[in-house]
């Protein structure tokens, strides 16, 4: 185990670094300057140059590159060009939106998809599994951005059931905070649930007509006992799997949500990041991600071994 | 197709636990039905040891399956299965539930793909205890250690907490029997429980059941393709053909005396040691176990059949008793090989 988390532990280091080098040259090689872009009426090469040198851009790259993965090793992600806050602070507002977002999502669309999956496993043939697939067909199908859009014209605007856009900290007020937060939560969950759904009805099937399926049976277990305890803890490495891998999906796509629904957290700040050239909160925001996409792997990885015993987890390669 | 029910004073020992009368098995499918149980009748009585022989695909699981009504919802079942004298044939699901594992207990073949791979085999011997017995869950657990102690597996109480990946094949299918006799069943169905096993493993749960029989009074159905676990075990034995009962003798008089020309050729098809001596090619029947839509009033043996002859194809021959002294021998066959008595006259003659 301690090999495991050795090994595991290098290989996320390799891939942020990788990550960061990426970034921080993709993001130099995009058109566009941010000197131009913060200069506003005032471009005289003069006053360009000013701001070149103010936020160390008149640097050659490899410096600007050592100098930023040194502060970024001391934890500070430097300030937003755009701003002028510091991008650690501009994260902390931000960051615990997006969070409750994805994870409000996850869960939804985990609840949905197994309940769905299961139900379409065992109505095989009959109208309940015809529903199930058809839903998963429009969840997978139509693109999350029109259904929000759908959902604040009917349930926000129309019957006034949500608010349309706008967040409230949980921390303030628990009950608005969900209220604002659980109708972009299911538009993000929407495809999520359709793709768990499909897999749970596939795997569900495969675990319904095993042997050890049979052998419940066989000892005279309730319906319900023989599709929990047996077929479904069978299934479930499969919903796993594929929470962790829909997992970049879902963070792009609460790009969209937040953006369509107002609510100021990562997406948003990316997006105003990317138009304004505003380096290190772009930088900031991918290591980041880059981060949580590690970080969930690796729980992915060790949740495996606690629904399957069979899965051991080492250090040797598989 | 006739049955004639075992007669005579020997065998009527007492009333059966499990009586199978006219048991008939179909299945639709997308080509049409598939007949796979015709009017199999079969007594067990109490600690019996019944065997039950055939090639793959004539029968045998199905009739197996069909006591417990475990076949799928799609099969159509017709004729009685009577548990002391409780009918099993379409009753209901929930007094159905209640008689699986703990009136009628199964064994498996594939003890690997029989348990469930992520519960460890503490539970899954629990379990039956906290559905029948209503047991908590740290009483089954202490129970189970008890059974796997009873089944032959050493330092059970470290063993309850494994997972079956963690057990060889052996220790497995112990497992299997450890869970089916949990609720100390009358009747105890082993569908192939040791095909997947290695000699020296099977011989091991061959002993096990015997000792299960012993103890308990377990009456047991045992299914295999493999003559020697019958010779081994079964006190009597059953022969399948096509859905159909060919013929039912004591293991002795099958052994010694095969009277239907599928069971001979079944025999001389396994390997008996003194029988071909190392010189001898064993004899295969020629053919396959045909697939039938409807059962023909005919022997369906006859197109595999050496000895059989128009007669054979233009009726069904009646499963009655095979020779004059051996009233518990029955056979369903027009030509049955000749027994010893019939070669002895002939040679005097």
């Amino acid at each position: 185990m301690a090999r495991y988390l050795l090994t595991r532990a290098w290989q996320s280091a390799l891939t942020l670094l990788l990550s960061t080098i990426v970034v921080f040259f993709g993001v130099r090689a995009l058109p566009g300057d941010p000197a131009l872009a913060l200069a506003g009426e005032d471009r005289s090469p003069e006053a360009l140059e000013a701001i070149r040198r103010h936020y160390g851009l008149d640097q050659p790259l490899p410096l600007q590159f050592a100098q930023y993965v040194e502060r970024m090793a001391q934890g500070d992600f430097g300030v937003s060009i755009r701003t002028g806050t510091p991008v650690s602070s501009m994260l902390t507002t931000a960051l615990p939106v997006t969070v409750e977002l994805s994870v409000l999502a996850i869960l939804i669309a985990t609840a949905l998809g197994v309940g769905a999956g299961v139900l379409a496993a065992v109505r095989r043939g009959r109208p309940a599994e015809w529903l199930a697939n058809a839903l998963a067909l429009i969840g997978l199908s139509v693109p999350h951005f029109w259904l929000g859009l759908l959902a604040i014209l009917y349930l926000s605007v129309a019957t006034g059931l949500f608010p349309a856009s706008g967040f409230v900290p949980f921390l303030e007020d628990p009950v608005d905070n969900l209220h604002h937060i659980v109708l972009p939560a299911v538009i993000l969950g929407t495809g999520l649930a359709a793709i768990i759904m499909r897999q749970t009805r596939s795997a569900m099937l495969d675990s319904l007509s095993s042997d050890y399926v049979r052998t419940a049976k066989a000892k005279g277990l309730r319906p319900r006992a023989v599709i929990t305890q047996h077929a479904l803890r069978n299934s479930l490495i499969v919903v796993v799997t594929v929470v962790g891998l829909q997992l970049g999906g879902l963070i792009s796509g609460a790009v969209v949500t937040e953006q369509i629904f107002g609510l100021p957290g990562f997406g948003k700040m990316t997006i105003d990041a990317v138009f304004q050239r505003d380096y290190p909160v772009i930088q900031a925001v991918v290591l980041l991600t880059a981060t949580a996409y590690i970080v969930i792997n690796f729980l992915v990885d060790l949740l495996y071994s606690v629904i399957d015993p069979r899965i051991r987890v080492t250090g040797d390669p598989a | 197709m006739t049955t004639v029910e075992r007669a005579g004073a020997a065998a009527a020992v007492d009333t059966p636990v499990l009586e199978i009368r006219d048991l008939s098995v179909s299945f639709p499918t997308e080509t049409g039905t598939v007949s796979a149980v015709d009017g199999v009748s079969l007594d067990l009585a109490s600690g019996e040891i019944v065997g039950m022989v055939g090639e793959s695909g004539c029968g045998k699981s199905v009739t197996a399956m069909s006591i417990a009504g475990l076949l799928p919802a799609s099969a159509r079942i017709t004729g009685s299965v009577r548990l002391d004298g409780t009918e099993l044939v379409g009753t209901r699901e929930s007094v159905l539930r209640r008689v699986r594992g703990k009136e009628i207990a199964y064994i498996f073949q594939e003890p690997m793909t029989s348990l469930n791979p992520v519960l460890t085999v503490g539970r899954q011997i629990g379990e039956v205890l906290q559905v029948h017995e209503r047991m908590t869950r740290r009483a089954a657990r202490a129970r189970a250690v008890e059974l796997l102690t009873l089944v032959g597996i050493p330092s059970a109480a470290q063993r309850v907490d494994t997972y079956p990946h963690q057990l060889s094949g052996g220790m497995r299918q112990r497992v299997m029997i450890a869970m089916a006799v949990a609720c100390g069943p009358k009747v105890l169905v082993a569908d192939e429980p040791t095909t997947a096993l290695d000699v020296t493993v099977q011989a091991g749960i061959l002993q096990v059941l015997r000792d299960l029989r012993d103890r308990l009074g377990t009456s047991i159905l045992i299914i295999t393709h493999d003559l020697g676990v019958i010779a081994d075990i079964a006190d009597r034995v059953v022969v399948m053909y096509a859905g159909r009962v060919v013929e039912r003798a004591p293991v002795n008089d099958l052994f010694a005396h095969p009277y239907h020309r599928y069971t001979a050729g079944l025999l001389s098809a396994s390997p008996t040691p003194g029988r071909h001596a190392g010189t001898d090619r064993l004899q295969e029947i020629p053919g396959l176990v045909p697939v039938l839509s409807t059962q023909p009033d005919a022997c369906t043996f006859a197109d595999r059949c050496p000895a059989a002859d128009a007669g054979c194809r233009d009726s069904a021959p009646p499963l009655e008793v095979a020779r004059a002294g051996g009233t518990d021998h029955l056979a369903a066959c027009w030509h049955p090989c000749p027994s010893p008595r019939s070669q002895i006259e002939e040679v005097n003659r």
